[in-house]
């Protein structure tokens, strides 16, 4: 009797060691994960009792997120208040204890909670805690240009779409907006609003970021990523000839140019370009093969996320599409080579994309790494962290982008694009009008580049379901953003 | 100090034990709502006359209980049965576990497993030579009460308890028979009837998916609701909520009274925080440091408790000894285990920490058996 005491003791031991062993796998080995997952509502709760950091923009000095102090049953708990105006919403995200969090909010949190594992925050977060003293977070500074961002939601008006401007040496995001946009106060306290949001087009969708996660056919953008591709094959330049007949054939049937039939004739590249005609990309793109196009493509950063401060699942990759999923196709035969290179076929790209095509034109052929955080500032007013400019890969030589830079120019001050024209800076830019599938309404686009000297701005923009094109639409929008962006650094 | 006048020669570390557990249980219970621990105390001061009472009692020969072995089957089996009478039955939570009489509230499964206990103890010792030859008509009675009471656990939905007393049933057999070929056909039987009830009981089924993925990527059906959910938000929310205070504890805890239990409005996160969570409300403040301390004094009980057993001259006490010290273990492996998702979770009570008068008085009455047959063993003669 006493061996089977003797061994049911250990199995009772036993037990015991294993409830020691599962609450170190919770308590040391999984703790991280699960403090890092979305539903953790303690974790959310704990994380009001330290004082968040804020989040800042420039141009002018602009708070767009911050703390309210509220005592809750003996404890200071720090809730946060952003501008109603929902101004830089898509970009910001929000922090609640209802919903989770998202946007920077959500991807910066351990700055912003002063939870980042660099050795100064975790020294002072540790005296701090030791004392008893309210743990203090770390602020965000964001490259956002406020003058231009509220211009750029005032010039879409209500309307859907976004507009991304970059500063093409840096990758420095100035203006990030998507409308229609929304009150991030009220995710906290009746979420049921943003279902009352009311923009023209379907779906309203306010949450989402457009300008990083709306994929929309590009149109006649695109025709600057096939240019790019074109000239620098070698085989073709500027002055290179077509001949228009009105039509493109594509598997025998015919593609005609945009809202003509008429013929141009006889004509060189720049002016293909200029006046945006498509037998003349249809023809080249059938020449370079759809994977030689999509070699081009992935070196603008297409088919993969691109790179930014907010959360991953918050950007989407640009790229041919098939059944929801992006589709990277392995012969050439797969894609319709002449339709995808004046912007059809499966393409959806995020206008965060086409800002980057433009950029990469008017930065010698270089794609910057875009980034939306300039620095982050302890509470002591220290620099924790400055975003420096990152390269993210070569687009195109040198001679090929201030090629294009140059066909660009000549696009909108006698082309497609006058809309944007300004006096005293030079403008380069493409327009779009892409059909959307419901018949008589486009999305309207316009990509440009501009600057006083040498290009200072790069721009997307795109309005959605319009009943216009992209020249009398978007590049007004684009125009108007330019200025508030150029004379301002005119001044400084 | 009726311990030192009726038990002078027991064990002198369980009594201590037992005490240093509820004052955790209290301080606990009093950190996450003050009324409970005031209520809790008194039940402390009740199990503690009742244990009293026991050692007084029973300080001559407490093996005189043993003559009544099926009259204490009985009455395991009547006291399981009382909650599904239905004037005096009272349902919560989804089990219908508890007696009401008046204003006084009480839930008898808890005295019934140590009844149990009790009549396995004597039945076994008298029949431990017979049924190692493993003839079934020996088995007869056995299976009989214990038949009886296992089905009214599965009737009253109480899986927790179910499982305890299976547990506890082989492990006496086995120390009676020495034959581990008993335990094999009991898990298998276990296995068995384990699928049937997954195969047939909804809520059996609930438990174990829960177990096997609290979190889910995709909304999927909500039983509660009846509407499509993610099921951290569903089914496994109070699993999930709980792991996550654990999380929030990390190595050092966020110390006593710095936990966070509540949203920022005041609503408890958490729901039966005092009762079946109260390992994850402790893990959080104490940190697995204070966890592990807590886990540590509980098998240095079952260490001290199976110690009793080895030294029992007599098999009655030996399989009382180890009977109720093995209840102890299993019964914390299966909240704690649950509560760690080690096992699929069935609430229970946390021995001597929980808060719950018949738990309480229930451990003091089983502390008070161990005292006796450890008194009994260690006395000079």
């Amino acid at each position: 009797m006493n061996r089977a005491i003797a061994r049911l003791a250990l199995v009772g031991t036993l037990l015991m060691v294993v409830l020691v062993v599962a609450t170190t796998y919770w308590q040391a080995w999984a703790a991280g994960d699960l403090a890092d997952r979305q539903d953790n509502q303690i974790q959310r709760v704990a994380q009001f009792t330290i004082d968040r950091g804020r989040i800042l923009a420039q141009a002018p000095r602009t708070v767009l997120a911050q703390n309210e102090e509220r005592k809750v049953g003996g404890r200071t708990l720090y809730f946060r208040r952003y501008p109603p105006n929902g101004i830089a919403a898509h970009v910001v995200g929000y922090s609640t204890q209802a919903r989770s969090r998202a946007g920077l909010e959500r991807s910066r949190n351990d700055y912003l909670t002063a939870s980042n594992q660099q050795l100064s925050t975790v020294v002072e977060r540790t005296l701090d805690d030791l004392k008893g003293a309210t743990i203090q977070g770390n602020d965000l500074l964001l490259t956002l240009n406020m003058r231009a961002q509220e211009t750029a939601l005032r010039a879409l008006d209500g309307r859907c779409g976004s507009v991304v401007a970059l500063e093409p040496a840096s990758g420095k995001v100035l203006v990030m907006a998507s409308s229609p946009t929304y009150d991030q106060n009220v995710i906290e306290e009746d979420f049921g609003a943003l279902e009352r949001i009311q923009a023209p087009c379907k779906p309203v969708a306010p949450l989402y970021n457009r300008a990083t996660y709306g994929l929309y056919a590009p149109g006649s953008t695109f025709k600057v990523v096939t240019a790019a591709a074109a000239i620098d094959s070698g085989r073709w330049n500027p002055n290179s000839r077509f001949d228009d007949p009105g039509y493109c054939e594509v598997y025998g049937r015919r593609v005609n140019n945009y809202d003509t039939d008429r013929p141009f004739g006889n004509v060189d590249f720049r002016t293909a370009l200029r006046y945006s005609i498509n037998s003349v990309f249809c023809n080249i793109g059938k020449e370079l093969g759809a994977l030689a196009l999509i070699e081009a493509m992935k070196r603008f950063g297409f088919y993969s996320t691109p790179p930014l401060e907010t959360p991953d699942n918050e950007r989407a990759p640009s790229g041919l599409y098939a059944d929801g999923e992006l589709f990277d196709p392995e012969v050439d035969s797969d894609v319709d080579a002449g339709r995808f290179a004046f912007g059809q076929e499966r393409l959806l790209v995020t206008p965060l994309q086409m800002a980057m095509v433009a950029a990469a034109v008017a930065n010698n052929g270089v794609v910057m790494e875009p980034h939306v955080v300039d620095r982050i500032i302890a509470p002591n007013g220290g620099v924790l962290r400055r975003t420096r400019p990152n390269e993210l890969d070569r687009a195109m030589k040198p001679e090929t982008a201030s090629a294009l830079a140059g066909m660009m120019r000549l696009a909108v001050e006698g082309g497609t694009g006058t809309a944007a024209r300004m006096p005293g800076v030079v403008v380069g830019g493409k327009t779009g009008t892409a059909e959307t599938g419901v018949e008589g309404t486009n999305n309207a686009w316009f990509i440009a580049f501009a600057g006083r000297e040498r290009p200072q701005v790069a721009i997307a923009v795109v309005l959605e379901q319009q009943r216009g094109t992209g020249g009398q639409l978007a590049a007004p929008v684009a125009r108007q953003v330019l200025q508030a962006i150029l004379g301002e650094t005119a001044n400084s | 100090m009726v311990a030192r006048r009726t038990v002078p020669f027991a064990d002198p570390y369980l009594l201590p034990m037992a005490a240093l557990l509820s004052a955790i249980g209290v301080t606990t219970i009093y950190r996450l709502n003050p009324d409970d621990a005031f209520r809790q105390s008194l039940w402390i001061v009740i199990g503690v006359a009742l244990f009293a009472l026991t050692l007084v009692a029973l300080r001559h020969d407490y093996r005189v209980v043993e003559n009544y072995k099926y009259l204490f089957g009985l009455a395991a089996i009547l006291l399981l049965a009382l909650p599904a009478l239905p004037v005096l039955g009272q349902t919560v939570n989804g089990a219908r576990l508890w007696v009401k009489i008046g204003s006084f509230q009480f839930q008898p499964g808890e005295l019934a497993k140590i009844f149990l206990i009790v009549f396995l103890a004597g039945y076994l010792r008298d029949k431990r030579e017979v049924l190692a030859q493993g003839r079934i008509k020996d088995f007869g009675p056995l299976f009989l009460i214990w038949g009886a009471a296992m089905l009214v656990l599965v009737q009253t939905n109480d899986l927790g308890s179910a499982l305890l007393q299976f547990g506890i049933f082989l492990a006496m057999l086995y120390v009676a028979t020495g034959r581990a070929a008993f335990v094999a056909a009991g898990a298998t039987l276990f296995v068995v009837g384990a699928a049937a009830v997954y195969q047939f009981v909804d809520h059996v089924q609930q438990r174990v998916t829960i177990w096997l993925q609290p979190w889910t990527s995709e909304p999927v059906p909500c039983a509660q609701t009846g509407e499509l959910a993610l099921r951290q938000d569903c089914g496994s929310f109070q699993l999930v909520k709980s792991l996550y205070s654990i999380g929030n504890g990390g190595f050092g805890g966020t110390g006593l009274g710095k936990g966070t239990f509540t949203t920022t409005a005041g609503d408890p996160i958490i729901p039966f925080l005092n009762t079946d969570f109260i390992y994850s409300a402790i893990a959080q403040e104490l940190g697995l440091i204070g966890a592990a301390a807590l886990l540590l004094v509980f098998m240095l009980f079952v260490a001290r408790g199976m110690r009793v057993a080895l030294q029992a001259d007599d098999g009655f006490s030996k399989l009382l000894a180890a009977g109720l010290t093995f209840g102890f273990a299993l019964q914390t492996f299966i909240i704690v285990g649950g509560v760690l998702r080690v096992i699929p979770l069935t609430g229970i009570t946390l021995p001597f920490v929980s808060y719950g008068g018949s738990s309480v008085v229930a451990n003091f009455v089983l502390l008070a058996g161990l005292l006796l047959v450890s008194n009994r063993a260690n006395a000079p003669r």
